[in-house]
């Protein structure tokens, strides 16, 4: 599992470098990490603030939070975004188990996705990189 | 040290005086502990007062005191050897715990005393220690196992009970389900029919006191349709025992075109009902709009958010209280500390709220609700407010304590249990604070 890990960490870390930076003087278009944002956040009041609650603190055993999580600031983008995909039961997150569900969201496009994981990981105290909907679109592919 | 001594001898003879001189009614009204000067952090009414007895104990849910004042109390989730149950002790009378001790390898909810046994539950089994004269528990190590292999999901997986004064013992059984979705809370999916949860869950089921290793074979499914029960009490009075149901969550979320927010942050109540055997709450087949005070179609079941039931298989509540504030203990006031009015009344704790959202939170309080004539007046107050720390609650994670569990001292005292931190409050009358 650790050298899994580390191989995505080192992975990421390779993509990173190579990653052209976008200009400072582009004109935001949908595909920015801001438009990307906004639209994640009206998502998330739709589709995800019910359980994980306006401050992302979820709620104590019962839904998990999304503020300060490892796993949603952390490099793994298939996971989390198989855990929107599928939904999550019975899984211990970060050593604590939650007794409500996750329902899966199929029925969310593959930007919708990417713009909520996008904003969560950049909302409260968390600060992390975009997720594109390609990304999604590539593990939606190979999801059962 | 010494002058504590002397001070608690002092005490004892100024206490035996007391005895002699006066009866035992007035020596249930006298109140020797002191409030904290904040009230431990609590809102209450005038002349009530609150000290915390200890802090920091984990997650303390239900909590019962012996005759001697002890308290013990239940601490839920996984827990390290021997602290499954967490005695506290008051050495000096200043109302502060100061032996504390523990035992139990389970994590669970439910404790009780009745008949010279303490009761407690795991999420699956049920245990009872024999207690001394002196209400200590005599082997920590060997209780005797009366309940085992009760049903646990994920959700509602907590084992309240309560007894009453024929040597039975009632345990809730939650349904592991939020409303018997073929897809639990999963957006349009519709309910199982007829739901498969409420053979062995979803209800309140009964078996004896004295009979060791019960199962489902043993015991009776006392009532059904209640979703999940976490506060309960006998009421010795009325010999009856009643509960208070946990309504269900998400109209919004999975039928947005039957509900708005608002609708979901107000309409599934949650109701207390005076059981009798056999009663049938509804769950999951309706739930009980406080607005329009009738039981409801759930939508899972061919429910548009207007349709009524009729069916008359389904008891109507006793009461009921504003939705999702989750009422996790109950407990009648036999007391003669408090006036007159709290007698044979309900205390509610209730643990406060997350499916209000994106409204305001809820709860995290303790109400009143006074009965007459053995029933609610149908009105409740706040008693106790505080606890979250917060004016608003926005999210519930921010709540720095939770109202959870209840008790009643041997001189009426009310204590409260907190599953946060770990609080347990003590509140008491007096009334030269007024």
């Amino acid at each position: 599992m650790k050298a899994i890990k580390y191989g995505v960490v080192t992975l990421t870390a390779f993509f990173l470098i190579n990653h052209q930076p976008i200009s400072a003087t582009e004109q935001p278009s949908p595909s920015t990490l801001k438009a990307s944002i906004g639209r994640g956040k009206e998502l998330y009041l739709l589709q995800c603030l019910a359980c994980h609650q306006v401050d992302g603190g979820g709620v104590p055993h019962l839904n998990a939070p999304l503020d300060g999580s490892a796993n949603v600031k952390g490099n793994n983008k298939a996971r989390l975004i198989k855990i929107v995909l599928n939904g999550l039961k019975g899984e211990e997150i970060e050593g604590e188990a939650y007794g409500n569900v996750m329902a899966p969201h199929k029925d969310l496009t593959d930007q919708q996705i990417a713009d909520i994981l996008t904003y969560v990981r950049n909302n409260w105290s968390n600060k992390a990189s975009q997720i594109t909907s390609a990304e999604v679109k590539a593990i939606r592919a190979k999801n059962k | 040290m010494r002058k504590i001594v002397s001070l608690c001898l002092a005490c004892i003879v100024l206490l035996s005086t007391t005895v002699l001189a006066a009866d035992s009614t007035h020596l249930n009204n006298q109140i020797t502990v002191k409030p904290d000067a904040d009230n431990a952090g609590l809102k209450l009414l005038p002349g009530f007062g609150a000290l915390k007895v200890a802090d920091n104990l984990g997650r303390t849910r239900h909590l019962v005191v012996n005759a001697q004042g002890d308290i013990y109390t239940k601490i839920m989730g996984r827990v390290a050897s021997e602290k499954g149950i967490v005695k506290l002790h008051d050495s000096n009378g200043d109302g502060k715990a100061d032996v504390i001790t523990s035992f139990g390898n389970y994590g669970g909810t439910g404790i009780a005393i009745k008949n010279g046994y303490l009761y407690a539950s795991s999420d699956e089994e049920v245990f009872r220690y024999k207690l001394d004269d002196k209400g200590a528990v005599l082997d920590t190590k060997q209780p005797e196992k009366i309940i085992t292999g009760l049903k646990k999901g994920n959700q509602h997986e907590t084992k309240s009970i309560a007894l009453d004064n024929d040597g039975n013992i009632y345990v809730n059984i939650g349904a592991y389900s939020n409303s018997c979705q073929i897809e639990d809370r999963t957006k349009g999916s519709l309910g199982k029919m007829p739901c498969p949860i409420l053979d062995s869950a979803g209800g309140i089921w009964q078996f004896k006191t004295s009979v060791l290793n019960q199962t489902y074979a043993q015991g009776e499914r006392y009532a059904t349709g209640l979703r999940n029960v976490v506060g309960l009490d006998w009421n010795s009075q009325l010999n009856q025992l009643f509960v208070m149901q946990h309504g269900r969550d998400q109209l919004h979320d999975l039928f947005p075109e039957l509900y708005d927010e608002r609708a979901n942050a107000e309409k599934p109540a949650e109701t207390m009902y005076a059981i009798k055997k056999g009663t049938n709450a509804g769950w999951p087949y309706v739930y009980y709009d406080p607005e329009l005070n009738k039981k409801m179609v759930a939508p899972e079941y061919g429910g548009d958010a207007k349709k009524e039931s009729t069916d008359p298989a389904f008891s109507n509540p006793t009461m009921a209280f504003p939705a999702h504030l989750a009422p996790n203990g109950l407990l009648f006031y036999t007391g003669n500390q408090f006036p007159e009015k709290y007698k044979n009344g309900a205390f509610i704790a209730f643990h406060g709220s997350w499916n209000r959202a994106p409204l305001p939170q809820a709860g995290y309080f303790v109400v009143f609700v006074p009965f007459e004539n053995g029933k609610p007046t149908g009105k409740w107050e706040v008693f106790a407010d505080g606890f979250s720390g917060m004016e608003v609650v926005t999210g519930t994670r921010g709540a720095a304590h939770r109202p959870c569990g209840l008790a009643q001292g041997p001189d009426g005292s009310l204590y409260v249990s907190d599953d946060v931190k770990g609080t347990i409050y003590r509140i008491v009358y007096n009334k030269e604070t007024k």
